[in-house]
């Protein structure tokens, strides 16, 4: 494997990582305040909560190291993106921050509104709908150069595409998706039966819009950049797989077992088509402009990168093992038996 | 109106990211000071099974998670904002200097791994010390956070590590780019300031509490500790100001020159405090030290400075630099003062630290100490003009040629003032809400 290809991996993976934790707190976001309105919040509330506390600062650290990290590698991809997105850009950063903020301010600071709970749940949604769109803008089509060299986003071009909003949708959809089928594996490892019989509803509902949106974007792709279309078909096992873990997943649900690994299929599910996604999209990162070879970093700053790459991990697997010990996987903690305030 | 407005996307790109790190600042330095005071209290606590220094690392921890999430939030804003506003340089930062900025990712992550265990785990170990043992990482880390971001900014004021040909780097020696001559004084510099910063910041809470006549043992244990390690940290400062005057001279003379408006080069060169600064360069009103700048340089009152007369005019920074540091000076000045004052009345023997306009002193050292902080940087920034990159590209052309950044500096300072306040809000109900007394109360159960 050259250094490009295992740069573009390291920084998919980051972003893969980002894509399930930070899904799990969007959806489980918005969760909450739809529960407020229909009135099971009593019910997932303190099981949600007691999830997302200790973790909601590691969130934003994934996705911190893929735009950190892609600078790195691909120095070129921030001077077209970075010129292109300064308002998308800048309201995503806002929106990451209201978020994050109020939900230390209301958890911690025990500081609770109905507006803070409405903008809580709605940022949940409008951040990955944001998110998902710089991926839609990596396909090309929606950025020009100038023969000045200016950098030009076609927003317009944007929001009135079908291939655009078909992303968003499944962006959205996979939030709840993936949330749902995490809350329902906590809340039946709590052992609470009443969380958990919302969230498997929600598990349940959002399976089958995930599996119709995905095919949309697949058709989408199909209509808007036939070459990325073709890879795809040639990497048709992962899809396969993903189709396969999918239906393992949300079978266990359905029959209420095996939920923790339940879950890792929904993690493999969305893993395969990711990286199958991924895969095919490449050389290109920002298609025509800039390809994971013509716009790769010198090779000493890549080896550097790559070192303190594998020493980071060696520090940081032990200690997210630690984390997941203490809180995830300690039953104790889940099930309330320790305080989960901080106090 | 509309006539003078000429829009600008290198001025406004410079004022919104000026706006980003004078707020980001604030929550970064306690964010790095902070945990140092936590775990030097439970570890005093655990120590001497002294209840009042737990309960003092409990209460800071508390209050010290709200403040990190608005240093995190703000932190991931300007992550994101220097490509934003600067993509032509984050170009070049990327070839050059990326190491350290990925590795500050892993600082912070490994810091906010270890904060959400440590908060979440009081009293949940049998030996307290495991406890305390989970602090260290969080000290560590946010300690290195400052380090690589710093490396960064050191690297700004003085590149190295590559070849610089035809306006192309090349030969990157990632490792040496982090060594610049810069790096040393300015690393020691920001986590000292820090610490020090923090340590006024908790004393000023505590003498805030015994000026309000909650006259307890915690809040005197409290103001001692604080002020004591303040009193260390602010005689390490002094050294490392020092130290940082004289790399000044040795590597940056332009910036140095600016700052002192020492236009001549010349040996026994005095130095200007305060001044107005005339049309022809001559200075009015000022108090002039003799050998002053030779002995600030080179500790040589005969030491030959270089003048700004080295340097073609352009590449001169804004002469208004001179006025933001003595500012700064102005204001370390009045630290020093309350800090001694205060180990005074401490060790005399007749002494009381608890005089109302003292303990009023040391409520107002808090907001100087993070005065002293902004104009530390908006110096340090702004006496690196015109470069971006020292030597290598100038600040104009490392910003974007967007358009609409005057309205995103609207909405970040929109933004940033919710925060602001909403933080502050926050802060003081929840410190009302629990009330010291109700908590020993709890304790001595």
């Amino acid at each position: 494997m050259n250094y490009e290809l295992l740069g573009i991996t390291v920084l998919w993976t980051f972003l893969f990582g980002y894509l399930i934790v930070a899904s799990i707190d969007f959806g489980a976001g918005f969760f909450m305040y739809y529960s407020t309105i229909s009135g099971t919040r009593h019910l997932i509330h303190q099981m949600i909560e007691r999830y997302l506390s200790p973790v909601w600062e590691v969130t934003n650290v994934f996705l911190v190291f893929f735009f950190v990290g892609i600078i790195g590698f691909f120095p070129d991809i921030g001077f077209y993106l970075g010129t292109a997105l300064l308002i998308p850009g800048s309201i995503a950063i806002v929106l990451l921050a209201i978020r994050g903020s109020y939900y230390a301010f209301t958890f911690y600071g025990k500081a609770s509104s109905p507006l803070y709970n409405l903008l809580y749940g709605a940022s949940g949604l409008f951040i990955p709908a944001a998110l998902s769109t710089v991926l839609t803008i990596s396909e090309g089509g929606y950025i020009t150069v100038t023969d000045t060299g200016q950098v030009l986003f076609l927003a317009k071009k944007l929001f009135t595409s079908s291939y655009s909003w078909s992303v968003v949708l499944l962006a959205l959809v996979s939030v709840l998706y993936i949330s749902a089928m995490f809350l329902s594996y906590y809340a039946h490892k709590a052992s609470d039966a009443g969380a958990y019989r919302v969230v498997r509803n929600y598990a349940l509902i959002w399976s089958l819009p995930t599996l119709l949106s995905s095919l949309l974007v697949f058709m989408a792709i199909y209509f808007h950049n036939r070459e990325h279309f073709n890879n795809m078909l040639e990497l048709w096992w992962m899809f396969a797989l993903s189709l396969v873990c999918f239906t393992v997943a949300v079978y266990c649900v359905y029959t209420s077992k095996h939920l923790g690994w339940s879950f890792v299929f929904v993690m493999a599910q969305f893993g395969f088509a990711f990286y199958g996604y991924g895969a095919a999209h490449l050389p290109y990162i920002l298609y025509p402009y800039v390809t994971i070879y013509n716009n790769f970093t010198n090779p000493n700053m890549a080896l550097a990168l790559v070192i303190a790459f594998i020493l980071g991990l060696a520090l940081l697997l032990p200690s997210l093992y630690l984390l997941l010990r203490l809180f995830l996987f300690n039953t104790d903690y889940v099930k309330g038996r320790h305080g989960y305030e901080p106090r | 109106m509309s006539l003078l407005y000429t829009y600008d996307p290198v001025i406004f790109s410079r004022l919104l990211t000026s706006l980003t790190l004078a707020f980001h600042i604030i929550f970064a330095t306690i964010g790095v000071g902070v945990p140092l005071y936590i775990g030097l209290a439970e570890w005093i606590g655990i120590r001497k099974k002294d209840f009042h220094y737990i309960l003092l690392a409990r209460r800071w921890a508390r209050g010290y998670v709200i403040t990190v999430a608005v240093g995190v939030v703000t932190g991931t804003a300007i992550g994101l904002q220097l490509s934003l506003l600067w993509p032509s340089f984050m170009q070049v930062a990327g070839h050059s200097i990326a190491l350290p900025l990925f590795m500050e990712t892993f600082a912070f992550f490994f810091e906010a791994i270890f904060l959400g265990i440590y908060i979440y785990t009081w009293d949940r170990f049998k030996n307290a010390k495991v406890h305390l043992l989970l602090l260290i990482p969080v000290v560590i880390g946010s300690g290195a956070s400052a380090l690589f971001i710093t490396i960064v900014n050191a690297f700004m004021n003085y590149p190295v590590g590559f070849t610089y040909e035809n306006g192309l780097i090349t030969d990157v020696n990632p490792i040496h780019a982090m060594l610049s001559p810069a790096m040393p004084s300015k690393v020691a510099h920001v986590l000292d300031s820090a610490y020090l910063t923090c340590g006024l910041v908790l004393a000023a809470i505590a003498a805030f509490a015994l000026l309000k006549g909650q006259h307890n043992t915690y809040h005197r244990k409290a103001l001692k500790f604080t002020m004591v390690c303040s009193f260390v940290f602010m005689i390490a400062t002094a050294i490392i100001g020092d130290l940082s005057g004289k790399y000044l001279a040795l590597y940056q003379p332009e910036k140095l020159a600016a700052t002192e408006w020492h236009f001549e080069t010349s040996t026994h060169a005095p130095l200007i405090l305060g001044g107005v600064l005339q049309e022809d360069h001559t200075v009015k009103y000022a108090l002039e030290i003799p050998y002053g700048l030779s002995i600030l340089a080179f500790s040589n009152p005969a030491a030959e400075v270089v003048g700004l007369d080295q340097f073609p005019e352009e590449h001169w920074a804004p002469l208004w630099v001179h006025y933001i540091f003595d500012m700064k000076m102005g204001l370390v000045a009045m630290l020093v003062l309350i800090t001694f004052t205060f180990i005074v009345e401490l060790a005399r023997k007749r002494g009381n630290i608890y005089r109302r306009w003292l303990l009023a002193l040391v409520v107002a050292a808090a907001p100087i100490a993070m005065l002293t902080i902004e104009h530390g940087w908006i110096f340090s920034e702004v006496g690196r003009q015109p470069w971006i990159l020292r030597g290598i590209m100038k600040t104009a052309e490392g910003a974007t040629r967007s358009d609409h950044v005057d309205l995103m500096l609207v909405l970040f300072f929109l933004l940033y003032l919710i925060l602001g306040v909403s933080a502050a809000r926050v802060l003081m109900r929840m410190f009302k809400r629990n009330k010291v007394e109700d908590e020993l109360a709890l304790y001595k159960q």
